[in-house]
């Protein structure tokens, strides 16, 4: 499954990095403390997070995630998406909270 | 090959550039992917620290065919119990930075698991030395 495909789905806002939405998922990762997500984020996964300051561009990349998602409607800060078209590293939006996001996409990737 | 990265305390606008230096040099010199993430992780938290916690660091790496040895230096209020410090979820970060998501108690356990060694020193009102060694 390709970000593409969660952006399609469940119907993602795409802030930023449009560049990066063909990579493939392997996983996800839902947390806000930034320590807790370099330390134990895999590569090629989702970041869920309700932070949307610059910094999270910084781990994302460090880490090599699939993309960010933003859920409850949260806004990245300005100086996030310039950092995420150039690493096309894709930021995303979603109505939804963090625990029902990642129910759902727990179960298309384990379909 | 030695570089050096300058960190500005309370800057968390800057924290991790040096990370992402470094781990473009490391990826040039065909190190090891894996190797690369567990560096990058423990110089990111100690870029961190130095941004949360102290008024001005430098980072300074040194990079040879078998070892990156890495020294994060800062001026600031050091750290009054080093055992405590490296104490998972144990944190004396600012509100503000708690929220940001950072100050958790995680950033030296994470260090001190993706290093091959470490050795921190500090000098209470003065600073912090925290260095590390990463084997290829």
């Amino acid at each position: 499954m390709k970000v593409c495909d969660i952006v399609k789905q469940l119907e993602l806002k795409v802030f930023s990095g449009a560049l990066g939405v063909d990579k493939e998922i392997t996983g996800g990762y839902s947390s806000d403390l930034l320590s807790d997500v370099m330390g134990n984020a895999e590569e090629g996964q989702v970041w869920i997070t309700l932070q949307t300051h610059k910094n999270i561009m910084a781990v994302a990349s460090l880490k090599e995630v699939a993309a960010i998602i933003l859920v409850k409607n949260l806004q990245p800060e300005d100086d996030v998406k310039s950092i995420s078209n150039d690493e096309k590293i894709p930021v995303l939006g979603t109505t939804l909270d963090a625990f029902t996001l990642a129910g759902k996409i727990y179960a298309m990737l384990n379909e | 090959m030695l570089f050096k990265y300058e960190v500005e305390g309370g800057n968390f606008s800057k924290a991790g550039f040096a990370s992402s230096e470094i781990k473009k040099i490391l990826k040039q010199i065909n190190i090891d992917a894996k190797i690369i993430k567990r560096i990058v992780v423990a110089l990111y938290e100690g870029e961190v620290n130095v941004v949360a916690h102290a008024t001005r660091g430098t980072v300074l790496a040194d990079i040879d065919d078998k070892q990156i040895y890495i020294r994060i230096e800062d001026e600031g209020p050091g750290i009054n119990d080093i055992n405590l410090a490296m104490k998972e979820g144990y944190s004396t970060a600012s509100e503000k930075v708690r929220e940001m998501g950072f100050g958790a108690g995680m950033g030296l356990p994470n260090i001190k698991r993706n290093t091959d060694w470490l050795n921190l020193t500090s000098n209470v009102g003065e600073g912090t030395v925290l260095e590390m060694k990463t084997f290829f």
